[in-house]
């Protein structure tokens, strides 16, 4: 009798099968899974990232419905090479209020973590229309369309709110002046000055409040100077050792997502035992044993 | 549990059955290979290996960082230090030397026009070209007329704060002001001192043009920034209107949209995004493209 004998006993019982499968996941899932949402270097905070003001949400949208993720990156690995091209690796804590994030591996393009200032807002918007005038080696396909769509603006307070759901800390006031705040970045004083000359002035008052006092930093908007990103080499040691910020949004994020995954626990053990109680009800037996004679029956 | 014979044997192929038979037909209970248990048992003494070596196993607020404490941004950390290592000698020197004086040093000139060629492609390139020859909106870097000053200086400013950037307090900054849109100027005159500025640089005006009506728009209008005979002023960024050679085109309708609507080309403040010697590298790089001065 070797040892793969015993496999024997699960083999011929489904119910001891199904615990030992969800006893084996729930090892799995408890060492790999688990630590991710306790252990300090996975759930390092950044400064200067702050939610997606309106307006940048709407045209993350577009972002992923038009596929972009399809060619472009948002994630620079720590690799010499990347960061040597396009600057800081990427950190996790950078796509917290990505949902979903854009990180991929698939680059027809290149990487956009980093993108943000690089070129002039008229290069970019010329570049969406038609990036062959400015780049004529380039495969990437022209976005024309774009231009003479209208931004349906009436679903934006829904996105806000869903983002919400999704632990992105938006507030009430946020979400009630979400409309509003998307076109005053737009166009800050209705009447007055260019649409895209408003655009660099940045967010409304409501998102300046955020965490994101580095904003306007030159690259990376989304890190602060202080985080390293003086230049192609950055101080990356430093990046990792910036102690947990733990501000009132992380302690609503923090109660949020407690909340969520106990929930979350509770909900499927429940499930879990109603399926095994309803499999190994004495009254249940005569069924699941016929059903189980189903492929010995005779035509 | 059922019962579990060994002695049934399939006599055919000597195997032992599972004792399971159905209309005559038995289920061979063959055994894995041993070759291939083997290998299995020896991938499980392999991650007792693993563990140990790298890290592995969560604790309590961190992990078991093993032996060799590998971590992917400390390799990405210490690979950046020795590339910077490898070129600090020559990043020293170029650091050290002042901006006219690299021509001067075929070595430290080689190794400027490298470091420049390269990080042209990657920064520079999006917007000026390949070689620089630039597109509409994007000035050519390889004629000698420039908006902000074509000397090995004033390249380098440009590079290190941009122009009309918004993150940069000493950028380079004017406004022409938008005649038409602002209605400083009635349409029939935007058209009146589009059609002096053709004449300016010597191109044929429209049928029935003012000449005298325009060149008293232009002077009260125009001359202040772009001087009384439209050459430009170098200090403001507004340009040359006397030579052939336009930015935003030269056609008549193209110089009305420009007066109507003004034009404001931004270039991002590099010294936020690239390094001091980077930038003394593209200096010098773009200055020998063909229009340094």
């Amino acid at each position: 009798m070797s040892l793969w004998n015993k496999h024997a006993i699960f083999e011929k019982n489904s119910i001891i099968l199904i615990i030992g499968i969800i006893v084996m996941i729930s090892i799995g899932g408890l060492v790999e899974i688990a630590p991710l949402f306790y252990l300090r270097s996975t759930i390092e905070q950044v400064k200067g990232v702050r939610p997606y003001t309106p307006l940048e949400l709407a045209g993350r949208h577009i972002y992923v419905r038009e596929g972009c993720y399809n060619c472009h990156s948002q994630m620079v690995r720590p690799l010499r090479d990347e960061v040597e091209r396009y600057g800081h690796y990427s950190l996790a804590a950078e796509s917290m209020f990505d949902k979903p994030f854009q990180w991929g591996s698939k680059r027809t393009g290149p990487d956009l973590a980093r993108v943000g200032g690089k070129y002039s807002d008229e290069w970019q918007l010329q570049h969406l229309v038609n990036p062959r005038t400015l780049v004529p080696q380039s495969i990437m396909p022209g976005y024309p369309f774009l231009s003479k769509n209208e931004l349906d603006t009436a679903d934006i307070v829904n996105h806000l709110k869903a983002n919400r759901i999704g632990a992105v800390p938006y507030t009430d006031e946020m979400i009630a002046n979400a409309a509003k705040d998307l076109k005053a970045q737009v166009n800050p004083e209705p009447g007055r000055g260019r649409p895209r000359e408003a655009l660099r002035q940045g967010a409304g008052p409501r998102f300046r409040r955020q965490p994101a006092e580095d904003l306007g930093s030159g690259c990376a908007d989304r890190l602060s100077p202080g985080s390293g990103h003086d230049g192609r080499f950055q101080g990356l040691r430093r990046q990792s050792q910036l102690p947990l910020r733990r501000g009132a949004m992380t302690e609503t994020y923090a109660l949020l997502a407690g909340i969520a995954q106990q929930f979350g626990v509770v909900f499927f053990m429940a499930i879990f035992l109603g399926v095994v109680a309803y499999a190994i009800w004495p009254k249940n037996r005569e069924k699941f044993n016929s059903a189980a004679e189903i492929p010995l029956k005779e035509d | 549990m059922a019962g579990h014979t060994t002695e049934d044997r399939d006599h055919i192929t000597g195997t032992a059955t599972t004792g399971h038979e159905w209309d005559g037909i038995k289920e061979l209970n063959t055994p894995l290979p041993r070759w291939w248990v083997n290998i299995f048992y020896a991938t499980i003494l392999w991650s007792f290996g693993y563990w140990v070596v790298y890290p592995s196993w969560p604790l309590v607020s961190s992990h078991l960082t093993g032996v060799i404490a590998y971590s992917s941004r400390a390799e990405v950390a210490v690979e950046l230090d020795a590339l910077k290592a490898k070129r600090a000698a020559q990043a020293a020197d170029l650091g050290k030397v002042e901006l006219a004086a690299i021509k001067s040093d075929p070595k430290l000139l080689s190794l400027a026009m490298a470091q420049g060629k390269a990080a042209f492609g990657d920064n520079c390139a999006p917007c000026h070209g390949l070689g620089g020859a630039g597109s509409k909106g994007y000035p050519n870097l390889n004629d000698d007329d420039w908006l902000w000053g074509g000397s090995l200086g004033e390249i380098h400013t440009t590079l290190q704060n941009g122009i009309r950037s918004s993150n940069d307090d000493k950028t380079r900054i004017s406004a022409m002001p938008a005649f038409g849109r602002d209605g400083i100027l009635k349409k029939d005159e935007v058209r009146t001192v589009a059609n002096f500025v053709r004449a300016l640089s010597g191109q044929p005006v429209e049928a029935g043009y003012n000449a005298a009506a325009g060149a008293k728009l232009f002077a009260d209008n125009c001359a202040a920034c772009h001087g009384d005979k439209g050459l430009g002023n170098k200090e403001l960024g507004s340009p040359n209107l006397a030579d052939a050679i336009t930015l935003y085109g030269s056609g008549i309708e193209d110089i009305v949209e420009t007066v109507t609507n003004a034009r404001a080309g931004v270039m991002p403040a590099w010294n936020a995004r690239l390094d001091a010697v980077t930038i003394k590298s593209l200096a010098v790089y773009v200055h020998s493209l063909g229009g340094g001065k």
